[in-house]
């Protein structure tokens, strides 16, 4: 069954694969966690910050988001970022984003909805004696939520939130539809010019496969420790 | 608003000293000299008009020209350094990618026709094809006819896959009809047997077969879908500043014999990643193209 | 923002001599509805059998179990889809491999597959939890009435479970039909394949994602009050508050 394989066009491809490929997934995985996170708490705040509006506001938007198809909302941002920037700068055309800002754009704002919704878990997970006897010495909302209520929220949901950015991790993938670089895009690109696609794929599903194991185990390990020490 | 021209009058004012910057830049040009970078979109496997070589850079026909263009735009500006930025595009995505600003030429095997100068400009025409079908010998797909109730690919966002759905519909075949995301990946479903058939432009058949691993298994069809049609780079509509630098640069190239050069290179003689050579020389309709330039999109204009 | 909105572009006819671009976009929604239903009926019969798996005494059974939520969990969907399509049909002795290739609609029935597969892992986690948070007396009562084990999750065990991970299935449900888009690249034409062939073919692209979006938004509301019923008339009375 394998006997006509080329197992060589994999090794020719290998940096390219990884330095740019890998690397691009990577990059995207990364950043966006980092900005659907900081996103998705502000989000968080604002559902549970007792003002009506920009609860009503805030919920409309993860509600929004998840109901639509992430391929979907990639198409959408990637053609309407440069207007947003225009409108926002002012600027009399539309303004120039690259493929990867534009990815990033899209990850963060779509990510962001399933973050939030882990945070808001968090937030409302600490008992809440915590915040009143923040409020007893004298801490402002701000404080309270910066030094008491986020860091905890934050730990606990820590193995969460991880998961969710192996999720992530294997949908920055979906860029393949824009001709992205991304790790799939780098194997697809080899594979339709080689004509290997048998082995690129296989290639492709083995190194996100093992990756994401290694991931969802170290994760599982976390949260066996934190656990204990709770 | 009115200040900010109020402090333009008085630089431009300022400025008068330096007679060259005289005339006020506007759309892409200005873009370009304020950021110092033009950004060119490129395909995955239009080849030889666009595509990726061995270390994955794109190259091609089109590239060529287009830098050519950047060369011509940099001087109109006097730009000492001007960065080329590289976006990848797809047939579906070159469009609207152009109108939004994320490209400002498009430099690969784009089909310029009536329909899509209301939505965005071309420039000089370079290249004619026309459309038609690759099927494997063995299927024996002698004619537009055959493809009845058979699975059909073409790529999304293509003239093709257009003139195809109409005359699925027209002359009642019942084709299944399957949009790839590039040609390579349409080729793809017709070497592994998913469609019986690509409808691609000859040209870009016919070097997706030379570069196949059993070039001799493929047909191309003598059937036709369409006259041959005019190849254009595009450029944002509106922006005639903008298009007629490129205008000039395509113009000078072709009539300079420069252009004959880059033709050869990417048609005549042996081309990255595998050395191949389409041996397709230039067709009396683009010789007259060549000698003329033109930026119709009238298949009859270029007889 | 410079861009022509032509919000009427839905009525004019779409090459191809079917009907409207609306008509194209109601073509693309009837074919995400298909492809989700099949595919969620393949994740529920899996699912079922894998989560159980995972909560039987047997650690064989077990171990499939855990094996079949790693594997595919741990590939992008995008990645299983490409495996299903272009690389099992090469692994097959040639006659199947064409066989399967040249079955009309291959991409929609690879898709139901494929997505189905995928979101069975999701399902066996969500009723294992489910099987794992109910009392242990539930468990040992089936057993002490005499039924056997199978008996005991047919008659007992999987009917509350199913029950309190209604909410959780819903979701799942949602996102089965979300993860139809995906799809796409596969050459299934469904709601995002046909707004994308719209752009493509009348260059509205707002006009077409937008009347995309708002199709995703119908459904997921209409699934959503539909399974709040479903929820509800299926409510244990004084055990799951039906809300």
């Amino acid at each position: 069954m394998f006997a006509n394989f080329d197992f060589d066009v994999i090794r020719r491809s290998l940096g390219y694969l990884f330095l740019d490929g890998m690397a691009f997934t990577l990059t995207l995985t990364g950043l966006s966690a980092l900005g659907g996170i900081i996103f998705g708490t502000l989000i968080a705040l604002m559902r549970l910050s007792g003002f009506k509006v920009l609860g009503r506001i805030a919920g409309l938007y993860v509600d929004f988001m998840r109901s639509l198809p992430l391929v979907l909302v990639i198409f959408w941002f990637y053609f309407l970022v440069p207007y947003v920037g225009q409108w926002l700068t002012g600027a009399s055309r539309p303004i120039s984003v690259g493929a990867f800002t534009s990815a990033l754009v899209t990850f963060i704002m779509f990510e962001a909805a399933y973050f939030s919704e882990i945070m808001r878990a968090g937030i409302q997970s600490i008992s809440k004696g915590q915040p009143a006897a923040a409020n007893a010495l004298g801490m402002t909302y701000a404080q309270t939520m910066r030094y008491v209520v986020l860091p905890q929220a934050f730990r606990n949901m820590l193995p969460v939130l991880l998961t969710q950015t192996i999720v992530l991790f294997q949908d920055t993938s979906l860029v393949y539809v824009l001709s992205m670089p991304d790790f799939l895009g780098a194997a697809s690109k080899v594979a339709q010019r080689d004509g290997r696609l048998v082995e690129m794929y296989l290639f492709a599903a083995v190194v996100y496969f093992t990756i994401s194991c290694a991931a969802s185990f170290g994760v599982r390990r976390l949260q066996a420790r934190i656990s204990i020490v709770r | 608003m009115n200040r900010n021209y109020m402090i333009g009058y008085a630089l431009a004012g300022a400025l008068c000293a330096t007679p060259a910057m005289a005339q006020e830049l506007t759309g892409t040009l200005k873009n370009i000299k304020d950021t110092g970078a033009i950004t060119l979109g490129f395909r995955d496997s239009s080849i030889p008009f666009s595509y990726l070589d061995d270390s994955q850079k794109p190259v091609g026909y089109a590239m060529d020209i287009c830098y050519k263009i950047v060369d011509a735009v940099k001087k109109e500006l006097k730009l000492d350094k001007l960065e080329v930025k590289l976006n990848p595009v797809t047939s579906s995505t070159r469009i609207p990618l152009l109108a939004n600003g994320t490209i400002d030429l498009e430099c690969g095997s784009t089909t310029n026709n009536a329909e899509r100068q209301k939505q965005i400009a071309y420039t000089n025409t370079h290249f004619l094809t026309a459309s038609r079908y690759v099927s494997k010998k063995s299927s024996k797909i002698n004619s537009i006819d055959d493809l009845k109730g058979k699975a059909v690919v073409s790529t999304s966002g293509t003239t093709n896959i257009k003139q195809l759905t109409e005359a699925n519909a027209e002359k009642k075949l019942g084709a299944n009809i399957i949009p790839a995301k590039d040609h390579a990946e349409a080729f793809l479903m017709v070497e592994t047997d998913r469609a019986v058939a690509f409808v691609m432009d000859d040209i870009l058949l016919a070097s997706l077969v030379a570069g196949s691993k059993a070039p001799d298994d493929y047909v191309i069809s003598k059937d036709a879908f369409s006259k041959p049609e005019p190849y254009g780079i595009m450029l944002r509509k509106d922006d005639p500043a903008f298009k007629k630098v490129v205008d000039a640069a395509t113009s000078a190239l072709y009539t300079g014999g420069e252009g004959q050069k880059i033709y050869d290179k990417w048609f005549t003689q042996k081309i990255p990643p595998k050395g191949l050579n389409l041996n397709s020389p230039m067709s009396s309709e683009l010789k007259n193209q060549y000698a003329k330039p033109s930026d119709s999109p009238d298949p009859d204009a270029y007889k | 923002m410079n861009y022509n909105w032509n919000w009427s572009i839905f009525f004019e006819p779409a090459p191809g001599g079917t009907g409207t671009y609306f008509h194209m976009l109601l073509t693309g929604l009837w074919l995400t509805i298909q492809t989700g239903i099949f595919a969620w009926i393949i994740a529920l019969i899996f699912g079922s059998i894998v989560g159980v798996l995972r909560t039987l005494p047997s650690k064989t059974a077990y171990w499939i179990g855990f094996a079949w939520v790693e594997f595919f969990r741990n590939m992008p969907l995008l990645v299983q889809l490409f495996l299903w399509f272009f690389v099992l049909p090469e692994l097959l002795p040639r006659s199947w491999g064409l066989w399967l290739k040249q079955m009309p609609n291959a991409p929609f029935y690879t898709a139901a597959i494929g997505i189905g597969l995928f979101m069975s892992a999701r399902v066996a986690v969500q009723l294992g939890a489910g099987i794992a948070s109910l009392p242990r007396g539930q468990k040992q009562a089936a057993t002490a009435l005499g039924l056997t084990t199978l008996q005991g999750y047919r008659y007992v065990l999987l009917p509350i479970a199913f029950r309190i991970i209604m909410p959780p299935l819903t979701s799942e449900f949602l996102n089965t039909i979300k993860n139809t888009a995906v799809a796409i690249t596969i050459g299934l034409i469904e709601l995002t394949g046909q707004a994308r062939s719209m752009q493509e073919f009348s260059f509205q692209v707002f006009e077409a994602f937008t009347a995309a979006t708002v199709m995703y938004l119908l459904i997921n509301i209409i699934v959503v009050t539909g399974m709040r019923f479903l929820e509800r008339s299926l409510a244990i009375p004084g055990y799951i508050t039906g809300k």
